[in-house]
Parts: structure tokens; sequence; C-alpha cells
């Protein structure tokens, strides 16, 4: 049996909202018996586009997260739902919406905070994968469509395929979605650019009167005196150690030019940020 | 044909009488034929009753038609009075123009030379026309838009963000996409570079706001039926003081049309010519015929009105200042990019961008074409560095080195890095020795010789906040990589071009790029967001061709449509100007002067011109189209309150939604959109002053914008609305040529080229075509090489103007060198010893910025408001659409969706202000109240703000109190860049921010 999944790329979403208004078009004050009721004009936010903002000025990077409804495997909201909702065979959950009808406490029936509740239609709602469509023929659904950069894209096969693919592709499953219930079928590329965190600085070097960037300069990341990892400085004398656990501990820097070193820390790494500027002295 | 023509004309006078006489008795009996056969002709004739003489002059012939009840009769005339009359001068015009058919000339020179003429009123000349021209088979119903099943009807539309494909069921809207190709449709193109192929996706992208359509079109704030003002009396109190209090009551089309014609017969008997003004946004709703270039700019010539002379908004810096030093006057100052997709893929090491921000501002018009091509860039490890006081989207996307210099001070940090490659040897000697002029006189100036201060990265230091370390490195990167460099997300736009240092900045740019060999393999301007290798080849006019406008003086009419599309001229006897950015002085009466946006030559601009002009009348009636001016124009205070003035004695807006300035007129003419009526236009193509615009798209889309539903409530299309008027005005004829819009835009459609590649009929159907690739080797070059290499001009512009070269046609620059000018011979000649514009590139410090210590002590934040992501301007913005619930774009607090200000996390906690605390934003031009985003995505001491909200709702008195709708410009000085200019400084603007409570109107 073909199934569906979304496969979102972390490091190709630039927050451009194609997805989120797309979803709203095709949604807002449009009924699609037997998958949605309308979505009201406002406030629902069924691809919900989440914002990491990382590090110190002037050393920062920024991602976003678009999130819409996992469509898990053993859906807590499908067995919360008496019915309310369901899971069709090709792996989409859909609100049925002459039974989730005046149910309100379906709302936290999702972990993941996938469920929007519609106060006129008196009834949760949510992504539908745009089910509609996708059984009339479009291949995609119109987030999919609508995304210019490729960051979003959906997977129709088997789950032996996915579950190769998700290995070959190093694909993750959401942020804090363990242990929180379903089997999300919703896979991320490049997650650690919203999920970890770095330590980033910059080197200069006194020659002849001026400032000059610490083009080359080494810098060793140290952890407990053990070197987690060591870099040069590129072109502008900025290092970057990425990928590191936010709240991971105290690391030590240390950063050596010309023979000359210098230490810095601990620096405590609760989230990203700057360890500032080290400037060696001619 | 021809021959039978010519054997009828020759003919003797009775037998061509006779065969008239015959020709025109037998139409009743053509009527009752076609009425049997099509629906249309049969419902049109019982639209209305109407009389009509026929008479041909030199034969004496007299015919009366009647049309009653669906039915005609002919008879011959026995002096009996009729509604409307034709006549001829003689019987070989009768045979010409029943021949001429569509031959547009023929028509329009036996009107000229008065051998037909009509009368009658107008309206009912027109509905006899059109129904004669039923009667000859030249209307067929088009059949349009593709069946998908259940109902649904796919249509075809264009925006400012794309084409759209419109699916319609039961009259009504039910999704806007973007357009996906299928195999029929043109080619794309390849490029290899490096050892890959790209290819385009076979599909149009389009911007975020484009969904928001559905939700605007439908928008409770849309203007259902015309208004008027409740307080407003033409004939007795009319209350201007209560502009933008007062509530407004349902009234007639009659009721308003009437009004609004007669105030315009009345200014003029009163006051004389210049007593009307005209004016509106820079963009509009898609389509070359509906454009406001095109019917509104017909319309007000042939009603005559003041002008209001746009200043170059989105380029200032490069037209007052860059044109001085590479010509491209055509072009407002900025550069053509042809080719440079593929020359940058190939041979490009890094990328600066320098104020420039694509993935934001898509250049224009070009939606996400780009982005794919700066993807392909990334994976082939082109480096790239990003200098914008704001750590935009592109940045963030692409990632690079981020450098955020203060803003106002931009041309600091180019002049350092000058001195960086003059110092370590690290420019092109042998470019700058034979094809520049100058470098010898501003290599001096760099180096302090001149003036005692050596422009080194250590003196940019304290005036950017950028380290002269990080200068020193990018100078040296830059010198000794191929470079591009983007000053804008369009060569030749960007933030930085639109402040007090704005002028400098672009000259810098110039300069820079002549010291690396502008135009050898890999040295070029841009971001990859123009010059793909599309077909430039293949003519399809831009809306600034000026659609069916008239006008060879304001449109670019003359380039090639004036000879393809055959149109009667339409000329304004008024001359007096206004700028726009003087508006509220004019219409208060004040004496302005002002300096023209003149692209014919470079020294168009100098043309120093005054208001009120010599024997004209100040403004009295303003005609407003739409309401942007408020969240886009500096100072905006000014606007509000001059709508306020007994001296403006009557505003008529013409308004698609109830926003902004619309709010201040007196009587509302409610527009439909484009997606409620017909017209046709190419995606992203403007023509004007940005020619080929459509080279920022992977392919040219032109479209068929169908009429996808009926107008809602009681609006109507632009176009019909100033045919209403000019009907009431005795013009309506002159204004339409008795066409529908739909016949207009057939007409455009003859006068391109894609009759040679597609009939009307399938255009029609499928609602668009997408003109394959060329050939590899008939794309374009690439911009500039002809000029590095010493050859002659190669790209296929026709500007500049013949007599503009000095040796010979397409030999040279535009310059009077013909060379790049570092020391500019324009300026030299205007005014070598300006202190704000010296022939030399300086470094003049801002004068709202952080050398003026009183202001700055006052208000220490920089302001910068780009233009907004999420809408196109005020476009899009507000209305209750969608849009509004971009987190980026307004934010939800207390149930009103505020407009955003980015300050950092800094200076945000000095003033005890956390994400999405309402903050009122302020200096002593006004107010803002804005919900804070807190970020490091801006430096310490500078905040962000987008210009181009839609809403403007004062808290208190209108234009003395704080606004909450967002339009950050009234806060923006109304100060031009230099004296001698008609340009805005948006982004010198210092303020102060502070928490808001809500108690607080001023």
């Amino acid at each position: 049996m073909n199934k569906y999944a979304f496969i979102i790329d972390v490091g190709k979403c630039e927050n451009c909202n194609n997805c989120f208004l797309a979803c709203k078009d095709e949604h807002c004050d449009n009924d699609w018996p037997g998958y949605s009721r309308p979505q009201p004009l406002h406030g629902h936010r069924w691809m919900n586009i989440l914002k990491k903002e990382r590090g110190v000025f002037p050393l920062i990077d920024v991602a976003y997260l678009p999130k819409p409804c996992f469509h898990c495997d053993d859906a807590p909201c499908v067995s919360a739902g008496r019915g309310g909702l369901r899971k069709r065979e090709d792996g989409i959950v859909i609100v049925d919406s002459a039974k989730a009808c005046g149910n309100r406490d379906l709302v936290s029936a999702c972990p993941h905070g996938a469920l929007w509740w519609n106060e006129e239609e008196k009834m949760v709602q949510k992504c539908t994968f745009c089910a509609h469509l996708l059984d009339d023929g479009w291949q995609v659904p119109r987030c999919v469509q609508a995304c210019p950069t490729g960051a979003l894209s959906i997977f129709r096969g088997s789950d032996e395929t996915l579950r190769e693919k998700i290995v070959e592709q190093e694909l993750q499953p959401p942020p804090d979605s363990q242990n929180r219930g379903g089997s999300p079928r919703c896979f991320y590329r490049n997650l650690q650019r919203y999920t970890s965190c770095f330590l980033a600085g910059s080197v200069g070097v006194e020659q002849d009167g001026v400032e000059e960037c610490g083009v080359g300069a080494r810098v060793v990341l140290k952890k407990e005196n053990e070197v987690v990892a060591e870099q040069l400085c590129d072109e502008f004398g900025d290092f970057r150690f990425d990928g590191l656990a936010p709240g991971s501990g105290e690391y030590l820097l240390e950063i050596s030019y010309n023979g000359k070193v210098m230490k810095s820390g601990p620096i405590r790494l609760s989230a990203s940020r700057s360890a500032g500027t080290f400037v060696f002295s001619s | 044909m021809q021959t039978l023509l010519r054997t009828v004309m020759r003919t003797h006078t009775g037998f061509s009488s006779r065969c008239l006489k015959t020709a025109l008795k037998t139409l009743p009996a053509m009527a009752r034929l076609k009425t049997w056969r099509d629906p249309e002709v049969k419902n049109r004739l019982r639209q209305r009753d109407m009389t009509a003489l026929i008479s041909v002059r030199d034969i004496g012939l007299k015919i009366l038609l009647c049309c009653r009840g669906g039915t005609v009769t002919a008879s011959e005339s026995q002096g009996e009075k009729t509604e409307i009359e034709i006549i001829f001068n003689d019987a070989a015009t009768v045979w010409q123009l029943v021949f001429a058919r569509n031959d547009h000339l023929t028509i329009l020179n036996a009107m000229k030379n008065f051998r037909v003429e009509v009368r009658g009123a107008d309206e009912k000349v027109i509905w006899f026309i059109q129904t004669l021209s039923h009667l000859a088979g030249l209307q067929k119903e088009v059949e349009y838009g593709t069946k998908m099943g259940g109902g649904v009807v796919r249509y075809v539309n264009n925006t400012n963000g794309g084409p759209v494909f419109v699916y319609v069921r039961n009259g009504k809207i039910v999704r806007i996409t973007p357009i996906e190709f299928d195999d029929r449709d043109g080619r794309s193109w390849t490029i290899t570079a490096r050892g890959r192929s790209f290819t385009p996706p076979r599909r149009g992208t389009v911007n975020p706001y484009v969904f928001g359509l559905r939700s605007l079109i439908y928008s409770k704030d849309r203007l259902l039926y015309p208004m008027k003002r409740v307080d407003f009396d033409p004939r007795g109190d009319r209350n201007p003081q209560n502009r933008g209090i007062s509530s407004y009551e349902r009234v007639s089309w009659d009721e308003a049309l009437d009004i609004v014609a007669a105030e315009i017969k009345r200014v003029k008997r009163e006051h004389g010519p210049g007593a009307i003004l005209n004016s509106c946004g820079s963009h509009h709703t898609w389509g070359n015929i509906g454009y406001w270039l095109s019917a509104k700019t017909r319309f007000m010539n042939s009603i005559g009105s003041s002008q209001v002379v746009h200043n170059p908004d989105s380029w200032e810096g490069w037209y007052w200042g860059a044109v001085h030093h590479w010509g491209n006057s055509i072009r407002n100052g900025a550069s053509d990019t042809y080719g440079t997709v593929e020359d940058c893929l190939k041979e490009a090491e890094m990328i600066v961008f320098w104020s420039s921000d694509p993935e934001s501002t898509s250049g224009v018009y070009g939606a996400f074409e780009g982005t794919v091509r700066r993807q392909w860039a990334k994976s082939l490890g082109i480096r790239m560095v990003h200098i914008d006081p704001f750590y935009n989207h592109t940045a963030a996307l692409l990632g690079g080195k981020w450098i955020a210099p203060r803003p106002d001070t931009g041309n600091a940090m180019a002049l350092a890095i000058a001195w960086v490659w003059i110092t370590e040897d690290l420019y092109d000697k042998e470019y700058v020795a034979e094809r520049t002029t100058g470098f010898a006189k501003w290599r001096d100036y760099v180096l302090g010789v001149t003036d005692g201060t050596a422009k080194t990265p250590e003196w940019q230091e304290p005036e950017t906040g950028v380290p002269g370390r990080v200068v020193r490195s990018l100078a040296r990167q830059w010198g000794s990589r191929k470079t591009y460099l983007s000053p804008g997300g369009l060569a030749g736009f960007g933030g930085a071009c639109r402040c007090a240092t704005g002028i400098e900045w672009a000259r810098s740019m110039v300069c820079l790029m002549a010291m690396q060999g502008l135009g050898k393999p890999g040295v070029n301007l841009g971001c990859l967001q123009q010059g793909a290798p599309v077909d430039t080849h293949f003519y399809f006019p831009g809306y600034a061709e000026g659609g069916l406008s008239g006008d060879l003086d304001n449109t670019g009419l003359r380039v090639s449509m004036y000879q393809r599309m055959v149109q009667l001229p339409s000329m304004n006897p008024v001359s007096q100007l206004v700028p726009r950015m003087r508006i509220p002085e004019a219409i208060l009466g004040e004496e302005i002067t002002g300096y023209p946006t003149d692209p014919k030559s470079i020294e168009g601009q100098f043309r120093k011109f005054g208001y009120p002009a010599p024997g004209h009348s100040p403004i009295r009636l303003y005609y407003k189209y739409g309401g942007s001016h408020f969240g886009t124009m500096g100072d905006s205070n000014r606007y509000v309150r001059a709508y306020r003035s007994e001296r403006l004695e009557f505003v008529v807006n013409q308004s698609i939604w109830f926003e902004g300035e619309a709010k201040f007129a007196d009587i509302l003419l409610p527009a439909c959109t484009n997606f409620e009526r017909w017209d046709i236009g190419e995606t992203a193509n403007s023509g004007g002053y940005s020619h080929h615009q459509f080279i920022q798209w992977n392919h040219r889309i032109v479209t068929m914008q169908h009429k996808c539903i009926e107008p809602l409530g009681e609006s109507r299309s632009d176009y019909q609305i100033f045919l209403d008027l000019a009907n009431r005005l005795g013009l309506g004829n002159l204004f339409s040529e008795a066409m529908t819009e739909l016949d207009w835009c057939r007409r455009l459609f003859d006068a391109s080229d894609l009759p040679t590649r597609v009939s009307w009929k399938d255009f029609v159907k499928k609602g668009y075509y997408v003109v394959p690739a060329p050939a590899e080797q008939n794309r374009a070059p690439v911009s500039w090489r002809w000029f590095a290499e010493g050859r002659e001009k190669d790209v296929p512009e026709l500007a500049p103007l013949p007599a503009d070269y000095a040796e010979k046609w397409r030999k040279g620059l535009q310059t009077q060198s013909g060379k790049l000018e570092f020391e500019s011979s324009s300026l030299k000649r205007f005014d070598p010893d300006d202190p704000e514009r010296p022939p030399l590139p300086s470094y003049i410090p801002s004068w709202e910025g952080h050398h003026v210590k009183e202001l700055y002590e006052k208000y220490p934040l920089n302001l910068v408001s780009p233009h907004p992501r999420y809408s196109f301007h005020t476009m899009f913005d507000g209305k209750d659409s969608i849009i509004n619930d971009v987190r980026e774009h307004r934010t939800l607090i207390d149930g009103y969706y505020y407009w955003i200000v980015r300050i950092n996390s800094v200076d945000a906690r000095e003033r005890g202000i956390a994400d999405n605390t309402l903050v009122r934003m302020y200096n002593d031009r006004g107010a803002v109240i804005l919900a804070a985003q807190v970020t490091d995505r801006v430096p310490p001491k500078t905040v962000i703000s987008a210009e181009g909200s839609a809403v403007y709702d004062p808290v208190g008195e209108p234009g003395h109190s704080a606004d909450r709708g967002g339009c950050v410009n009234l806060l923006t000085s109304s100060r031009n860049i230099i004296s001698r200019s008609h340009s805005t400084p948006s982004n010198s603007c210092l303020v102060q921010i502070q928490p808001w409570s809500s108690g607080d109107v001023s």
C-alpha cells in the first residue's frame, strides 16, 4: 500500500509563508465535503512555521521549521477521538466533521499542537494533506505546490521504502516528538539548523599598526579537557562550531595564531552564542 | 477584396449610390439572420430602442435605421429627428470603412479628416457602433478557460507576484495557484557551468501575497457601491475639515458620476487649466489595458489635468548619481543585466549583495524565479557576502558573511574598499586606463592627497561601525576574485540608494566596478535575479509602453507601440507639474520647485520647474486613484492634513478597497480587481525604465487575463468608470474609440508578436503562452562585455538615443567621454562646485544621521524602512486578508493586527521591551504604534520597520496623532536627498522607541 509522508528540508526554508498562505487559500471559506469544513479566515495555522534565531549580533543565523499535522501512525488524536478523527489507508489522518462536532477536548488530543478549534464550526480542524486534491488526481498538496525553494516535499510509497529513505538520507523525526505519542509521518532534513546550537567568534590580529582578520587562526573547542572539534578561521577571521547540543555544559576555547595562544572559558552553552572577538597583539 | 473595393470606389457615383442604398437597406435582413443565429446579437438588439440617421453627403443619401424591440428596420429618411447621426463625407469612405473592418489606421484617418462624423450622446453612439460591429460578425463570443470537472473552470490571470491559475465554481473563485506548464508549452533553457547542467523547473513561482488574493477579492473592506461622504454637499456645505472623520452613505452610480462630472466641469470653468490633479500609486493591478499608464492616462489627458511627477523612488541614488558616471539614463541610472545568469554561474567566484534582499523584494515582479538560480550558485561554491543593516532573508537562506553597516553610511565603506585596492594594487589598471576617465583625481581623493583624509578601513569604522579588519578582508577577497556586485535586489535599486548618502553610495558602486573591470568574465552586476537566457527577440509590450493611453510623452508608447497599435493620440494641454513628494504643499497653494524624472538624457534631470506653472490654477480638485500615499510617501502626516484643507474643493477616489487615504474622499468610485475584467499582459514585463524586465523570469509567460468572475457588488472596471465619466463629458467616443476592454486586448494581441505563434482563439482559450527559450546562439550577449572588450554595443536595447553617442551609434557609453567616468563631466557642466553633489563621488555624512548631534541625542535609533516582504507596498496589506496572519508581517495583539518593528535585543532591554510589546516609535514628525520583534538580526541602534502599510488608523485627530495602522512613513523626511533633485531619503530617519500605553494618542 502506498502511503504518504511529509519530507521537509529546514535548510531550504526561508519563511516565505507560501505554504501557510496556500493552505489558507485552499481551506478558508471552502467546504470540502468528506474532508474538511471551512477553515476560519484568521487564527488557524494548519501549516505552522516556527522560527529559531541563533547567536548574538553579528554572528547569527535563522532557521525555520514548517510544522504541519504529522499524520502520525498510532495517532493519539485518533485513539482519543472516538471516531472524530480517522486514519486513512494511505496514512492521512482526517477529521470526521460529523463525529468531531462539539468535542472541544480533542484539541488537546494532539501532543504536537496540530489541532485547532474552530469556534464557528464547533469542531477541531487540521491539515488534511489536501486529501481532497490527491483523491482528485493532484500530485501534491497545496503547500508543496506553493513552495518555491524545494523545502517541502512529500513521499508516497511503502513503509519499507520510507524506512530506507530515512536511513539513506539521514532524515529526522520532528523535534521533541519522541515519547509524546504517535509515530509522525513527517521527517526533516538539516534539522540541526533548528535544534542544535553553535559557539562562534572572531579573531583579529594586530599587524603593522592595524588590525587584520585572523585568517587561518586555529581554534580548538574543548570540553572537560577533551578536544571536541577544531577549525581554522575563515577569511573574515570567524569561527563557528555548529551542531552542539543546547545545554550541553561548559566549553573551553583555545585559539592559536603564529605560535601565540589565547584561551577562553569556561563558556556555558545554554543557547547559541558568540565568544566575542579575540585580538592577538603584535 | 482590395481590388473589389477599388473597383466599387472608382465606379460612377450613381452606381455606388445604388449599391450603398441597397446595402444599408439589407441591414434589417442581416440583423434578422444574425439574431436567429447568434443569441448574443439578439440580446444586444433587445437592450435598447434607438433611431439612427446614416447620411452620405456627396450622394445625398439619408437612411433612417430604427431598432425597436429587438428588430431593425431601414427606410429613406423623411427628415425625422434621430437620437444619433453618422455622417459620411462621401460614398467612397463608406465603402472603405465597410471593408476596413479591424484596420484601425483607416478608421482613425477617416475620423481625423472628418470623412466620418458622429453626433448624439456618446453612450448611444458607442452602443450603436458596437452593435454594427456585432452585425458585421466582428464580435464573436470567445470561449475561454479549461473545464476541470465538477463544475470547476480554470482561468488564467496575472499579478505583481506572478501569473496564476484561477479556479472558479458557480461564479466564485475557489482557489488561486501558480501556473504549472504542460508538454505543449515552450521549451526551457539549459545552462552548462563548471561541468553541470542547470534547467529551471517547468512552472512559474509566485510571491506569498498572491495567495492572499482570494481573501482580498472577497474582503469585507471591498468598496462595492459608490459612496458619498455624509456631510459633503456639492451644492452647499462641503465640510472639507471632516475628511477622514465622517462616514459615508451609499449613492447610485448615476448620482456619483453626475457629481464627479459636474465637479470636473465646474473647476475648469471657475479656475481654469491646472485645477485638477490626479495621483496614483506607482503600481496597479496587472494588465496592459487597465493599467494606470493606459486607461487612466488617456482619461486624464482627455479632461486636462496637472500631472504628478513621480520621483524615481526605486532608483533615487542611481538616477541622481550613478547616471552621471555610466549613463544608462533610460533605466533611471540602473544597469542592464543581459546574459548575467550564465556568466555568473560559469565564471564568478563571489557575489557581494549590497543592500540587496531579492528573497524579500523579488527584484520587482520576479517572484521566486531567482531563488533556484542562487541555490545553483551556492551548490557551485560561489561565495556570498551580504552588506545590509538587516540580516535579511537572502542572507538567512544562502548563508555567507553578514556585514552590517550603520544605515546611511554606505559609501564610507565603498571608499575604504577602493583605498585597499589602490594601496594593495588590487584593481584592473589596464581597464581603468582604457575604459575610464578621471581615475587619478578620484584616487587622490580616496588616498587623502586632496583633502588630507585617507579613506582607510579604520577611517570608515566610526562611520559604519564595521571593524576595519572586516572591510580590509572584504576588499582583498573582492579584489582577488571574479566578483558580481548586486547593489539592490535588482542591480540599481537598494534601500541604500534612498537615504541622505544614497546618491554618493550609488556613484561609488559604479566606481568600484570600474576599478574591477566591469564586463569581464565573472565581473558584473546582479545576484542572479536578472539575466536569464530567455528570448529577447520576441516582442510583447510592457505596461509602461502605454496600452491604450495614446500618450507619446508620458509613457513608453513611442518605443514600439505607436507603430504597432494604431490609436488616437491623447495629449494633455495642461503643462503644470506637481512633484509627488510635494502634493500636500501644492494643495495648500505653496510655491514649489521640482526636478523632473526625465530619463531621455543624462541632463533631463537638471531642468528645474516651478509650481504653480505660469498662468495655471493651483489644485482644487483631486482625483485620487487608490489609497497608497500615507503608507509610502515621506512625512505623510502632511498628506493627511492637506486633505482637510478648504483649498481642496473636491476629492474623488477611485479605489478597489476602503483603505488608507480612500477614507478621505468626498466621493468614492468602486473599481473592481483585474479578476473581474478583461486584460492582457506579460509577467514582469513593465517596459519603460526597466526594458526587458522579464529577464528576471525563467520563462516568458504572456497571459490573457481572463475575466474570471463578474465584478463584485456594483464595482466596475477602471476603464468602464472612465468611460462612464467620459460619456458625461462628451468624450466617450474619443476615449474608447467605441471599443470594449476585450476589443482592446485583441488590438494589443495583434500588435505584438503573438499572432506569429498562436491564434487569438487558442490564446484566449488557454490563457497563456510560454515563449520558447531561444537557441543558444540567439541568447542575449552579456551586458558590458562589449564595452570591456572595446567593441560596439551588442546587447538588445535601443538606448541611449542615437544623438547621445559622441562617436557613432552603439560606440561607447552615454557619458560625454563615452567611458566610465570617475569624475562626472555632466556634473562638471551642471555645477562643478555643488557641495551636495560634487563631480567626484565623495563621502558626505548624512544630514539626518549620527553626526547631527542634537537630533541624534534626542532620537538615537536609525530607522530603515525596506519594502515589505509579504505585501507589495500597500497592495495586499490590511483589508482583513490572510496576509495579516503572517507572523513577520503583522502581529495580532488584543484583537488588532499591528505592523511590526524589529529592534536589537540590547536596545529592547534598555527600554523594557519584549517580543510583542506594543511600542510607540516617534520623532518630531509623528508617532506610530507598532508591535516589537526583538532580534539580533539588526545591530544595536538600528530598527527596521517596512514601508507600505495600507492601514492608516489615527488614535486621535487625523494628521496630528499617533497611527496604529503602521504607516512608518509618518516619521520619514520629506526633504530631498539633495536640494536639486526630487528624491526620497526615507532611510535617513532618526527615531526613538518606548513602550506604548494605550491611552497615549500623541
